[in-house]
């Protein structure tokens, strides 16, 4: 059993110090496809903290009760890119059924999410450093909410720049890129903190 | 052969997932740390793709069409799975400095772009080849920013020191912050290369047409991020991925966003008969209009 102290180490390092987008690569596409506004920005990370945290829980039940007793630990990468995928499929579905506020706010995110890479990054790093279901779990959420900071500071910074007089070739992306790449910078700092 | 010839110039230049499409943004970032890197996660993709371009080409006629994209996902997860099997036992140092990204291989766009766009339309034989180019097309491209991000970062290239003694390592350039650093200035030649061709009247509708717009209003197909159809849903249906029609009660909602989106990509390519068509037309005409440049190929094949 992990330790409260241990759950906190866990949720330290994943949100701030080995942020997931902007020090391990994991979801950029939506990282930088969906940061245009505040609040849709805000709605995505969302939708993801939501979905992370459940797939990791799911994935990290499957690997502990399905495929470590049936010794098929080698084909988690299809299990757990099958488990996600349904599983968004049915949170879209039971939300739209059972809490349509909850839908309205996230349900135009959650095909969005269904492979986003960090969904199934954080289930394999769980399997990978053997964390326990509870531990998974947290590290989910961590690298969940790591990931909404980054996402709503990055839309903010977009929307201050919008109309700000970029040189020719840098407009678009490579500004997008090189603000990502500052907050990176930024977010090095953190990894004195542990 | 002259086809294989053709695929191979395809993806290596022409249709360039990295350079040109920018697609796959995730592992370029990730693994581009030194040219040895990406030149193995090059190399892993390369034979991930081919071979699941291959298999779900043969296995086209079998495959219905509703249940596609999960077919998908379990062939190229086979591959990857084997794939990083044979890496932990005969190329073990590889397979530390890569870690997590090789299982990530599954949700890179590119595989699953070319499955959807080209293999599941197309006889093995090109299927191969085209998988086999993108992949070199991929390799090429991440050897190229992982040898600049170390010969910038570290003054070395493959390893061996090739800057002179007098010159300090920017070691930024191999962190995180780097590969933004190096991204943003990829991104920033394309669109001078984009400006460059348009000036001379060349199509370069491809050029940027991956993965680094915006989601909400892209109409793309086979994207990894909108794998949405992975219920039974009907395919022109599932082939309608707009986040209109995710919440489509009422078509009128679903086709401002859609021409929105159409817009943003691919204006060149649509012509106003098209879009008037498409206001008239209720969600299932809305796939016509939604091809997008790197899924045309297949779908002048289909004609």
């Amino acid at each position: 059993m992990t330790s409260v102290k241990e759950l906190l180490i866990i949720l330290i390092s994943s949100s701030l110090v080995s942020n997931v987008v902007l020090s391990q690569f994991l979801g950029l596409c939506p990282f930088l496809g969906v940061s245009r506004k505040i609040n849709t920005a805000a709605g995505m990370g969302g939708a993801v903290i939501f979905v992370i945290t459940l797939a990791s829980g799911v994935a990290g039940v499957i690997y502990r009760f399905v495929l470590v007793p049936f010794h098929i630990e080698y084909l988690q990468t299809i299990v757990f890119i099958l488990v996600i995928a349904a599983l968004v499929q049915f949170v879209e579905m039971f939300l739209r059924k059972a809490v349509p506020a909850l839908y309205e706010a996230l349900g135009v995110y959650l095909p969005l999410i269904t492979t986003n890479c960090a969904v199934l990054g954080v289930a394999l790093t769980n399997v990978q450093k053997e964390y326990g279901i509870l531990a998974g779990i947290v590290n989910g959420f961590a690298t969940a909410v790591g990931f909404t900071i980054s996402i709503v500071i990055l839309a903010g910074l977009r929307e201050k720049m919008e109309h700000n007089d970029v040189p020719g070739p840098f407009r678009g992306m490579p500004m997008v890129l090189l603000t990502a790449g500052l907050m990176a910078i930024a977010f090095c700092g953190f990894s004195g903190l542990l | 052969m002259n086809k294989a010839g053709e695929r191979l110039w395809n993806g290596l230049v022409k249709e360039n997932p990295t350079f040109v499409l920018m697609l796959g943004m995730c592992p370029t970032l990730a693994v581009t740390t030194s040219a040895v890197n990406g030149l193995g996660m090059g190399m892993t993709t390369l034979v991930v793709l081919a071979l699941s371009n291959l298999m779900i080409s043969a296995m086209r006629k079998i495959i219905p069409n509703s249940v596609r994209i999960p077919a998908f996902i379990v062939i190229i997860a086979s591959f990857v799975t084997i794939v990083q099997l044979l890496l932990e036992a005969y190329l073990d140092s590889l397979n530390d400095a890569l870690g997590v990204y090789i299982p990530l291989i599954v949700v890179n766009c590119i595989i699953l772009g070319r499955a959807e766009s080209y293999a599941y339309s197309n006889p093995p034989i090109p299927s191969l080849f085209d998988g086999i180019g993108m992949g070199l097309g991929f390799t090429v491209a991440l050897t190229c920013i992982g040898g600049v991000r170390e010969l910038l970062g570290a003054g070395e290239l493959f390893g061996r020191r090739v800057m002179p003694e007098s010159f300090t390592p920017i070691g930024i350039f191999v962190l995180a912050p780097g590969a933004f650093f190096v991204l943003a200035g990829l991104s920033a030649l394309q669109n001078v290369a984009k400006a460059a061709g348009a000036k001379k009247g060349k199509d370069v509708s491809k050029i940027g047409s991956g993965c680094s717009e915006d989601c909400l209003n892209c109409g793309q197909k086979g994207c990894s991020r909108r794998l949405v159809e992975f219920g039974a849903q009907d395919p022109e249906k599932a082939s309608a991925q707009t986040l209109g029609e995710t919440d489509a009660k009422s078509s009128g909602k679903a086709e401002p966003q859609t021409v929105r989106g159409t817009d943003i990509r691919s204006l060149g390519k649509v012509d106003s008969n098209i879009l008037e068509k498409a206001d008239q037309s209720d969600v299932q005409e809305i796939p016509d209009i939604q091809i997008l440049d790197w899924t045309s190929t297949a779908k002048e094949k289909k004609k």
